[in-house]
């Protein structure tokens, strides 16, 4: 494990990544914690639509907000919903990825062509009918985005899963009369740990693009808790007089999808010995 | 061949699911269509007339049959009457696609005419400072969400050229070609900007592996120039897996681009389906949905078929 962590650091494109991720995930904790430096929700009426300086490092908006303490809860916020919606999409596709490839046949059918039916809507339509449904919000957010992509594990589990089950090892394991759950999470899953690693880390940048473009139309997080795509929908109007409020989230957006994209390409690097380059 | 029959037959297979996925799930949105379609004069009509309008739309009836019903009435090209726009469905959908389409097809060309030069020109000079400017810029644009782009591309046009793109209206590419193209110009650059990025990268890494092939080392054995190498010889092989990416992607596009078409206040597909939904009319989110989920899978058909046209392997190998 070690090894591959110096492997991971001698990448240039994965250092960055990491850089930029524990720079989120740092942000992310103070938002939580409430340490920023000035409340994000309180208003100073004074300072409305201030540029950046020293005592607002990134300007205030339109109702005197400091926008440097918006973008960490924003930060938090995104984080939140792009790590709890990977893992319960890693969750359920994994488990329908194995039992797919593991039952076979019938079972495999069923379970694939309802991924398929998944899959035949385009992302952002899918979440917006969730969203129609349950109403917007943060805990809604996670499970459209989380419905969104447990297809696209379901696949990335079952194809090298079905080959995984022709091997002799397989085998072996069910001669000696281990247990189907101890074979699949034992020989199955741990051998899948390394395809899954590379498509958590892009489905994240994924999740993080998707959540944006949620709360940019206005269904993700509700004001007044702050988001980066609210960030940035809000500055739209203001963009001659302020344009502070739409660069920054921009910049925070494109550079959090960025870390989790380069560490992605990273770990695709590094795990693949192939370096099979197939993107998404 | 076998591949090709199996795919053929799931289509409608996989139809039906979307079909009946997007009938459940809009049956349970809260509220109730006839409220949302008349405000709050909904208060005002009387029971009977609230009967008489659910019986018009065909909501009085139980799930099940509705959906029969629909089901029926889309083998005729009947996608019921849009509550918000009182027109049928289809033609509602059909004014609304020659944009969506248009603009896929710009953003194609743009994503297509930028990254595959591009991808080619990185391959060529692997590992060089200029192909890794190219994979800078590339990772850069793939991690620039749509919105991000759009809302810049507006910025930029308004404080520097103190020009506003033209928004809200559509001239269709009939009436006045030069208009409609660029009427949709900076949408087009902002959904191809991305998408260019991709191309990028893929053309990129297929042209490296296509060019450590045997049968490049033996055109460059016989003589053959740098240039005819790259172009004639690696470049057909390098394409295959560009035209499955842009064939994916070009799928997805013709979804209509939500978020695009609301920044630049386009009437396409994607704010159709948005106002269909948040307005809850029934027959009109059903109609789309299932409209934008049949191009997709269509054309990830035609993908797969130009796929086994290109590539004989696939066709004894199976999936």
């Amino acid at each position: 494990m070690s090894k591959l962590f110096r492997a991971f650091l001698r990448h240039p494109s994965g250092r960055i990544g990491l850089a930029i991720i524990s720079l989120y995930l740092i942000a992310a904790l103070l938002g939580t914690l409430g340490l920023t430096p000035r409340d994000p929700l309180k208003l100073f009426a004074i300072d409305r639509l201030k540029p950046p300086s020293a005592n607002y490092w990134f300007g205030t908006d339109l109702l005197g907000r400091d926008t440097f303490s918006r973008l960490m809860v924003g930060i938090k916020q995104s984080m939140i919903i792009a790590f709890s919606s990977v893992a319960l999409a890693t969750l359920f596709g994994t488990i329908i990825g194995l039992l797919a490839a593991w039952w076979g046949t019938l079972w495999d059918g069923i379970l694939m062509r309802i991924m398929d039916v998944l899959l035949a809507f385009p992302a952002i339509l899918l979440a917006l009918l969730i969203i129609a449904i349950v109403g917007p919000g943060t805990a809604t957010s996670v499970v459209a985005i989380a419905i969104v992509y447990t297809p696209i594990f379901a696949r990335v589990v079952r194809g090298p899963a079905l080959s995984l089950k022709q091997r002799d090892f397989v085998d072996a394991a069910r001669t000696f009369g281990s247990s189907q759950p101890y074979i699949l999470s034992r020989h199955l899953l741990l051998n899948l740990v390394a395809p899954l690693a590379v498509q958590v880390t892009l489905a994240l940048a994924w999740a993080l693009l998707t959540e944006a473009g949620l709360s940019f139309l206005g269904l993700g997080t509700q004001p007044p808790t702050p988001s980066l795509g609210l960030m940035l929908a809000e500055s739209k109007n203001l963009m001659t007089q302020a344009p502070w409020l739409m660069i920054f989230p921009a910049l925070t957006i494109m550079l959090g999808i960025l870390g989790f994209n380069l560490t992605g390409d990273a770990l695709r690097d590094i795990l693949d010995p192939r370096t099979q380059r197939r993107e998404a | 061949m076998n591949y090709v029959v199996q795919r053929l037959l799931t289509f409608p297979l996989i139809l039906l699911g979307v079909s009946v996925l997007v009938f459940i799930s809009i049956r349970l949105v809260p509220g109730d269509a006839i409220t949302a379609m008349l405000g709050t004069e909904a208060g005002l009509l009387t029971p009977a007339q609230r009967a008489a309008l659910a019986a018009y739309f065909g909501i009085d009836q139980p799930v099940w049959a509705q959906y029969l019903r629909w089901l029926t009435g889309l083998f005729q090209g009947d996608l019921g009457i849009s509550s918000i726009y009182g027109k049928p469905v289809l033609t509602v959908i059909l004014e609304r696609f020659p944009l969506t389409l248009q603009l896929a097809l710009m953003s194609m060309v743009i994503a297509l005419s930028i990254g595959v030069p591009l991808g080619v020109f990185a391959a060529t000079r692997n590992e060089k400072p200029s192909d890794l400017v190219v994979r800078i810029l590339a990772m850069l644009g793939q991690s620039t969400p749509s919105f991000v782009i759009g809302v810049l591309i507006i910025y930029v046009l308004s404080v520097f050229f103190g020009v506003v793109p033209a928004m809200g209206t559509f001239t269709p590419l009939t009436v006045d070609p030069l208009a409609s193209i660029g009427q949709l110009i900076f949408p087009a650059v902002t959904l191809g900007f991305a998408f260019a990025a991709s191309v990028t990268r893929i053309s990129r890494s297929a042209m490296l592996d296509v060019l450590s092939d045997d049968y490049i080392r033996t055109a460059r054995s016989k003589g053959a120039s740098q240039r005819s190498v790259v172009w004639r010889h690696a470049l057909p092989n390098a394409l295959i897996p560009v035209v499955t990416l842009s064939g994916v992607e070009f799928g997805y596009l013709l979804g209509g681009a939500v978020i695009v078409e609301q920044i630049f206040a386009l009437p396409g597909l994607g704010r159709l389906v948005l106002d269909a939904i948040t307005q809850r009319d029934y027959a009109l989110v059903q109609g789309t949905v299932l409209f934008i989920a049949f191009n997709f899978l269509l054309v990830n058909l035609l993908v797969d078929l130009a796929y086994v046209a290109l590539d004989p392997r696939i066709r004894i190998g199976g999936r």
